[in-house]
């Protein structure tokens, strides 16, 4: 099957002479998970953050089913990144998820998930709530519609924003980190969510640390380092027979710290 | 013959009006100047406004306002611009207020996470809508008490415009001293009503913060 659902081309950022991607080119089938692990600094999450254009890239080009992503052609055919105003429509077909959750807190949970529906989406308040609702109760936590934030825990509060990108109905959902800011014996609740989305056939990808996690769940692994892709392939053969020397030794790393050898 | 209480306080309510008026005024002006300078200074590329908005912001505050209610009241009249006292104690106290919220509005918008932005504009939501229902409520909540704390002194401040004659609480008590010479009487009055509404608004303000569970 090719269905690429996709397409990231020569994608490049700098902040000032610091590079931090190097030219990035790598597409994602419909329906597929696609890990990008690495160590810290790699570019992992830049990358991420670029494909809805929260970074705005320095070169190279996103496209989501034959439609460019965050530039347009001016008069004089040259391409301009367009503002947040102009990106807004975009933005919702690509769900994200945060590290660092970012739940508005003045909103109850109910209104956290539908909010983007009624104000961006122009859906009428009940229908809103309802597939509010529905999301809610696919990370299992419909019960707690009502709640406050601060009143969940990171876990929960991490399904929440799960569910809030859920009620985008996005083409495609980025997770940047999902795990990294919770508590140990929190990771799992929010991976089994994240997993059930997998296995619904959903369009993901996973920036994470999680690398047992990437092998079972991703179809596809690609390990970054300084800016570029190392290695990329099927997720068990990335992680369990690693052909590159780089890739090798961040696993060595990381495996002894989470006893991957198991 | 010496005036009764009830003319003294009815003398002073009349001031009172005019206070609340100058209150109202210059908050508003405040609220608003302050809210689109803030908005600028953490929003905008271009630094040279950001400057200009730190300098207005300094030198608002670091010059008394007694002083800007002079100049705006004496200074223009003397190139033909003309304010009613009333009018320049609103437009004076306006300014100042409105560098005193800018500082506290952009505090209050920096010290958001700048996450709770970008997840709004992840979701879909335009820039405007992201600062109309995510970051201005939660600025609002944030800086609530230092709102406060600028409206009761706003009110206390309206007393300096008897300085430049307009009818307020201070201005009236003087007169009625000058005349009547019941002087502790008169200024025990007025004090009396100024705190009678600035513990009202104080009160209000205190209990907002806490429905909204503002530092919880």
């Amino acid at each position: 099957m090719n269905d690429i659902l996709l397409t990231v081309k020569g994608l490049k950022k700098s902040y000032g002479a610091t590079e931090v991607l190097k030219d990035i080119s790598f597409q994602l089938q419909r329906g597929e998970t696609l890990s990008l692990i690495g160590p810290s600094g790699s570019g992992k999450s830049t990358c991420l953050r670029c494909v809805n254009f929260l970074e705005k890239p320095s070169g190279g080009e996103i496209v989501l089913e034959g439609e460019r992503i965050g530039t347009v052609r001016t008069g004089n055919g040259r391409e301009r990144i367009m503002s947040d105003r102009e990106l807004a429509p975009q933005r919702s077909e690509i769900g994200m998820v945060f590290q660092g959750f970012y739940l508005w807190p003045h909103l109850n949970v109910r209104d956290n998930v539908a909010l983007a529906s009624i104000k961006a989406g122009g859906m009428p308040r009940a229908e809103a709530y309802e597939l509010a609702e529905q999301m809610l109760d696919k990370v299992h936590l419909r019960h707690k519609a009502g709640e406050y934030p601060e009143r969940l825990s990171g876990g929960q509060q991490q399904r929440v924003a799960i569910a809030r990108a859920l009620a985008q109905k996005p083409k495609l959902i980025l997770f940047d980190e999902p795990t990294s800011a919770l508590d140990p014996e929190l990771v799992g609740e929010v991976l089994g969510v994240i997993r059930e989305l997998a296995e619904e056939g959903r369009s993901m990808i996973l920036v994470t640390h999680e690398i047992r996690f990437a092998r079972d769940v991703a179809d596809r692994v690609i390990f970054m380092d300084g800016g570029v892709i190392v290695e990329e392939g099927p997720a068990a053969d990335v992680i369990n027979r690693p052909c590159k020397e780089r890739t090798r030794a961040f696993l060595g790393q990381v495996g002894e710290a989470a006893g991957l050898a198991a | 013959m010496p005036a009764a209480l009830p003319v003294i306080l009815l003398t002073l309510l009349e001031g009172a009006v005019t206070a609340a008026q100058v209150a109202l005024g210059a908050a508003l002006i405040a609220f608003v100047l302050g809210l689109a300078l803030a908005l600028v200074d953490v929003f905008s590329r271009f630094a040279l406004l950001r400057t200009a908005i730190g300098a207005y912001v300094e030198w608002m505050r670091n010059v008394p306002a007694l002083a800007h209610l002079f100049v705006l009241y004496f200074g223009l009249a003397s190139i033909g611009l003309r304010f009613s006292p009333k009018g320049a104690a609103i437009v004076g106290l306006g300014l100042v207020g409105a560098a005193v919220l800018c500082d506290v509005f952009g505090a209050g918008m920096r010290a958001l996470h700048v996450g709770q932005r970008e997840a709004a504009l992840a979701c879909g939501l335009s820039p405007l809508q992201a600062l109309r229902f995510i970051v201005l409520p939660q600025m609002l909540r944030l800086t609530l008490p230092a709102i406060g704390n600028y409206a009761s002194q706003l009110i206390k401040d309206t007393s300096i415009a008897s300085a430049i004659a307009a009818p307020e609480i201070m201005f009236y008590a003087r007169n009625l001293v000058t005349s009547t010479f019941q002087t502790p009487l008169i200024y025990a009055s007025a004090v009396l009503l100024y705190a009678s509404i600035v513990f009202p608004v104080s009160w209000a303000f205190n209990r907002m913060e806490r429905r909204l569970g503002v530092g919880r």
